[in-house]
């Protein structure tokens, strides 16, 4: 059991360099339901693995000193996961609850079709970030790539710096807020009034996301034109 | 009109064309008159070489039969073994392919639960996520993750007993799905988290990979979710099968579902039903090439799905290679889809029993394909649960019929030696001998 206790503190230390993966997410597992176990966790040398923390289901913090691999965090409940580095693919896809935080950039599809939670991106998100997210709030402090909000269903997108092409494509109910530039809208992406309802909550997000130097004022807001809803001719492309 | 009222008007001297004949002449019409493709349900209408192309060659002097009926003759299958540290079995070859709720009433999906269960096989879930009633009510549920991500959640994902990724389905490989306003009712909107009557649209892609490498890394994360508890199925259209299956099994799939152009659709484009794919039996052939050239046959199962009506049909998807078929259409039917009880509303829908296909509008007088409370009201689950068991015992006992003839203790025994083709095209298809014939067309022949 290479998994020890940090000297002076509650924190429950896993190494990756000498502890299987499979071990860990177990152990996370095994924290489900309320049962009694370490409330904070420290993951050292992730070295880039997939699934790393993925499928937690339990109040707990977890923070990961390292660059992470594919999926991590995905389908999370509950926890707050903070990574020390960067993600690639599928950063938190299909979380329900809790908090997941990058002080890193993420590759693509970062918080896709995620239900719920906070996801906080430090440095730039790639392609697809929040693609079909179901209710999720995303605050990107970067840039966000191409087709970032594809048929996004519900919750926000923030982004602090620019998106690419195709913003918000095919978009149902989601909000996405953008202060730099847009490369382009996705089909039935459209701008809308930025009214005081959503200065506050944009303001809201970004205090969660403990990103306290932005003005929420500054952002424009993009919804659906709802265009798309009925099946007609006229949206066959 | 009825389609018999226009045969009525027949007679001697009236040549009808082959290229325009009447359904040509009819959708031409209305797609001037309507402006867009026909949507509808069910599958491929038309005909393509299947396993009614095939024969079984019975026992004779130099085969030993089994005693019909009495001699054992085992049904049971393993799915799963692979990977996944709970694989599940079956008592019988036949599972029930994926429907979703939304697709499908709530009853409907009820009674595949129950049917299923009553002869020890598997249902499936589908695009829109796991109700309670089909969770309660399936002895064995294999739950879908799909493009869509409708209603996915991983309580649900470990309340299931196996995992499909759905990659594409017989009926559109390619293509993603449609769910039409006037069947999103509330309950449907809200598993699906989308505004209540809005034409909804399911994707045709996975938001989260991209490709064969990245499959296999979902897949592990699908393992490392469930603790590598689950068998994983990966379920593709067929299409490039042989291709589709080894880079499956190349991510680590405990289990390959190929679904043939005939299998069913609650709601796609006529186009695309008919017109993209390849057949089942073409498909069964090339997926177990792709197995046993890794020499994974057995050790990853192969299910076969799309246009399997009896046992006969299963049968010789066995015989080729298949460790299970799955069902769909035929379910619906056994339920009491397409019943002569329900003639006179299926005239007024401008349909008729036996031809009913319009399962994307929601107005099922049997109550299958709707979210109408006052049709869905109509279906006993009990009572539809009960007949699909009796149709799936049919199906097995068919099938144990057939293997037995064969001189086979296991219907697994099956095998393609047993078979011959009618035709051609099937015992190309196939890769066995034209009946009468040890000729098998593109084997052994110059340049093969």
């Amino acid at each position: 059991m290479a998994a020890g206790t940090a000297s002076g503190t509650a924190v429950e230390v896993v190494d990756l360099a000498t502890t299987p993966l499979r071990e860990l997410n177990q152990r996370l597992h095994d924290l489900a339901g309320g049962k009694e176990g370490p409330t904070h966790w420290r993951v050292l040398n992730p070295r880039g693995a997939h699934a790393v923390a993925c499928g937690l289901d339990a109040e707990i913090d977890i923070e990961i000193d390292g660059h992470v691999g594919y999926y991590c965090a995905g389908m999370n409940q509950l926890a707050n996961v903070c990574v020390h580095g960067s993600a690639s693919t599928g950063l938190a896809e299909n979380m329900m609850s809790g908090t997941v935080v990058i002080e890193g950039s993420v590759s693509q599809s970062a918080g896709a079709s995620a239900h719920g939670g906070l996801l906080v991106v430090h440095g730039d998100a790639a392609a697809r970030c929040g693609i079909s997210m179901k209710g999720v709030d995303i605050v990107v402090r970067g840039s966000v790539g191409h087709l970032s909000g594809f048929m996004a269903q519900s919750g926000s997108l923030v982004v602090c710096g620019d998106a690419g092409e195709a913003l918000g494509d095919s978009l149902y109910e989601a909000r996405i807020y953008v202060r730099g530039e847009i490369a382009g809208l996705g089909a039935d992406c459209v701008e809308k009034e930025l009214r005081a309802e959503h200065v506050a909550q944009v303001r809201g997000l970004l205090e969660r996301a403990g990103f306290d130097d932005v003005d929420p004022s500054s952002f424009r807001r993009y919804g659906s034109a709802r265009e798309l809803y009925s099946f007609k001719i006229d949206n066959a492309y | 009109m009825t389609i018999f009222d226009e045969q009525a008007q027949w007679r001697p001297g009236l040549r009808e064309s082959y290229l325009f004949d009447r359904n040509a002449i009819a959708e031409i019409q209305r797609a001037a008159r309507e402006g867009i493709y026909d949507i509808r349900g069910f599958g491929a209408k038309r005909r393509v070489p299947h396993f009614d192309d095939l024969l079984l060659l019975g026992a004779s002097i130099s085969r030993y039969p089994l005693e019909g009926y009495r001699e054992r003759c085992d049904t049971n299958v393993v799915l799963g073994s692979r990977f996944a540290s709970k694989p599940i079995e079956l008592k019988i070859p036949v599972t029930i392919a994926g429907m979703s709720f939304g697709a499908l009433s709530a009853p409907a999906k009820e009674a595949l639960g129950r049917g299923a269960s009553e002869v020890g096989t598997a249902t499936t879930t589908g695009d829109g996520g796991m109700t309670a009633e089909e969770r309660e009510h399936s002895q064995t549920l294999v739950y879908q993750l799909l493009p869509s991500r409708y209603g996915m959640n991983p309580d649900d994902l470990r309340k299931a007993d196996a995992i499909e990724v759905v990659v594409g389905q017989g009926a559109k490989p390619g293509g993603g799905g449609m769910l039409l306003g006037h069947k999103i009712s509330d309950r449907v909107a809200a598993m699906r988290d989308l505004p209540q009557g809005i034409d909804q649209r399911s994707a045709c892609r996975h938001p989260d990979w991209t490709g064969p490498d990245d499959l296999e890394i979902k897949i592990g994360e699908l393992r490392e979710l469930t603790d590598w508890e689950k068998p994983i199925f990966v379920k593709v259209g067929a299409t490039r099968t042989y291709y589709d299956v080894q880079l499956a099994v190349k991510a680590r799939a405990d289990v390959i579902v190929v679904d043939g152009m005939q299998g069913g659709t609650a709601a796609t484009q006529d186009v695309f039903i008919e017109h993209v794919g390849i057949p089942t039996m073409p498909a069964v052939r090339l997926a177990v090439d792709a197995l046993e050239e890794l020499g994974l046959h057995r050790q990853v199962q192969l299910i076969v799905s799309g246009g399997i009506r009896s046992g006969a049909d299963v049968a010789k998807a066995l015989a080729l290679g298949a460790d299970a078929v799955s069902i769909g259409t035929a379910a619906l039917v056994a339920m009491g889809d397409n019943s002569p009880e329900f003639e006179q509303e299926y005239r007024k829908l401008g349909s008729s029993a036996g031809f009913y296909d319009d399962w994307q509008a929601g107005r099922d007088p049997a109550g299958i394909s709707t979210q109408d409370d006052e049709l869905s009201g109509r279906f006993d689950p009990v009572l539809a649960g009960h007949k699909l068991a009796n149709y799936l015992r049919v199906l097995n006992l068919e099938t144990q019929t057939l293997a037995r003839a064969c001189g086979k203790s296991h219907v697994h025994n099956l095998e393609p030696e047993d078979l011959v083709a009618l035709t051609i095209e099937a015992a190309a298809m196939a890769r066995v001998p034209l009946a009468g014939t040890d000729w098998i067309p593109g084997v052994g022949e110059h340049g093969s």
